[in-house]
């Protein structure tokens, strides 16, 4: 399945967007994700299904004014 | 002693934003040398590679400040509120310095999206601190939207002009005295922070005046006593301008030479 995450396709074998953070390397790691323009928190992460061409976003901690 | 932000009394009027600095060395040195109250920080793509942002989020606990996360960069109601609520569970923090920007030159915030975002989010149990100008019939928008923090616009961000319209800052001191209120945006160098805080204001906001320094820790530190001065100038209740001149010398006993 083809997965846009953060703008970059990604072939991936993962279902689901909590086996997608950990099937490219994201284990870990203080992250927050968005999935077609929509906040998915932390707890839905591995109730929220990818279908393909879904677009992901995975944001983390940045400097800021 | 400064203002309650949400029931929060921070340690210091100075707010620090923690980007463009040289190096995340010289980052931790501007912060040690400041000593802020909070600092901002933003949110933005993770690589699985490089993991910028966890290095960046170390840093960040090992200094130990409160954040104030933002929604830099968010031109609409949907991503700013999207963004907003990323923040809350990447930082865990309700506090949110919210921004939707509304034209590309100046960085002024669109503030018809902002008071919509503002009520969103404040109806969600976010803690807003909005970045608005100094309009006062907004402000009360903003107040009315469930805002109990201002944060009007010295100047256009980064550009480092000062209190551009000291007479509409002055008004909206004047006109919401119990509201804590933040000079967030504008400021260039330290004699700017303390007229805001001369001004009555409760806290300012810099990011660019420090990190753009040819010593980032220096202007940190001159930003630390210039705040103080401020706050200390305030509670001293200046004097009140004349327009014509009047002798501090006394003229009476004064020899009469001529």
């Amino acid at each position: 399945m083809k997965i846009v995450v953060n703008d970059e396709v990604h072939e991936v074998s993962a279902t689901t967007l909590a086996a997608l953070i950990d099937e490219l390397g994201y284990g870990g790691a203080r992250i927050a994700t968005a999935m077609n323009g929509s906040f998915v928190p932390v707890p839905l992460r591995d109730k929220t299904a990818l279908n393909d061409g879904a677009q992901v976003e995975i944001v983390a901690p940045m400097q800021g004014g | 002693m400064t203002a309650h932000f949400y029931g929060v009394e921070l340690s210091s009027p100075l707010m620090l934003g923690t980007a463009q600095y040289p190096s995340p060395d010289i980052l931790r040195d501007a912060v040690q040398a400041a000593q802020p109250g909070v600092v901002t920080v933003s949110l933005r793509r993770e690589s699985a590679g490089e993991r910028a942002g966890q290095a960046f989020w170390s840093l960040i606990r090992e200094l130990g400040v409160p954040v104030l996360p933002n929604t830099a960069g968010c031109h609409t109601v949907k991503e700013a509120v999207t963004t907003a609520h990323m923040a809350r569970e990447v930082f865990g923090t309700e506090w949110v310095k919210l921004e939707v920007i509304g034209e590309l030159d100046t960085l002024q915030p669109d503030v018809f999206g902002l008071v919509e975002a503002a009520r969103i989010l404040s109806e969600d149990g976010f803690k807003v601190f909005p970045y608005t100008t100094e309009d006062l019939v907004v402000a009360e928008r903003l107040l009315a939207a469930g805002c109990d923090v201002l944060m009007p616009w010295g100047a256009p961000i980064g550009s480092g002009k000062g209190l551009n319209n000291i007479f509409g800052l002055r008004a909206l001191r004047a006109h919401f005295p119990d509201v804590p209120l933040v000079v967030d945006a504008g400021i260039g160098v330290p004699s700017h922070a303390a007229q805001a805080l001369e001004l009555g204001y409760d806290a300012v906001l810099i990011n660019t005046a420090v990190a753009k320094a040819g010593d980032p820790a220096v202007m940190a530190r001159a930003f630390r006593l210039a705040v103080e001065a401020g706050v200390l100038a305030c509670v001293a209740d200046p004097m009140e301008e004349r327009d014509m001149a009047v002798p501090s010398t006394p003229v009476a006993g004064k020899a009469m030479l001529a």
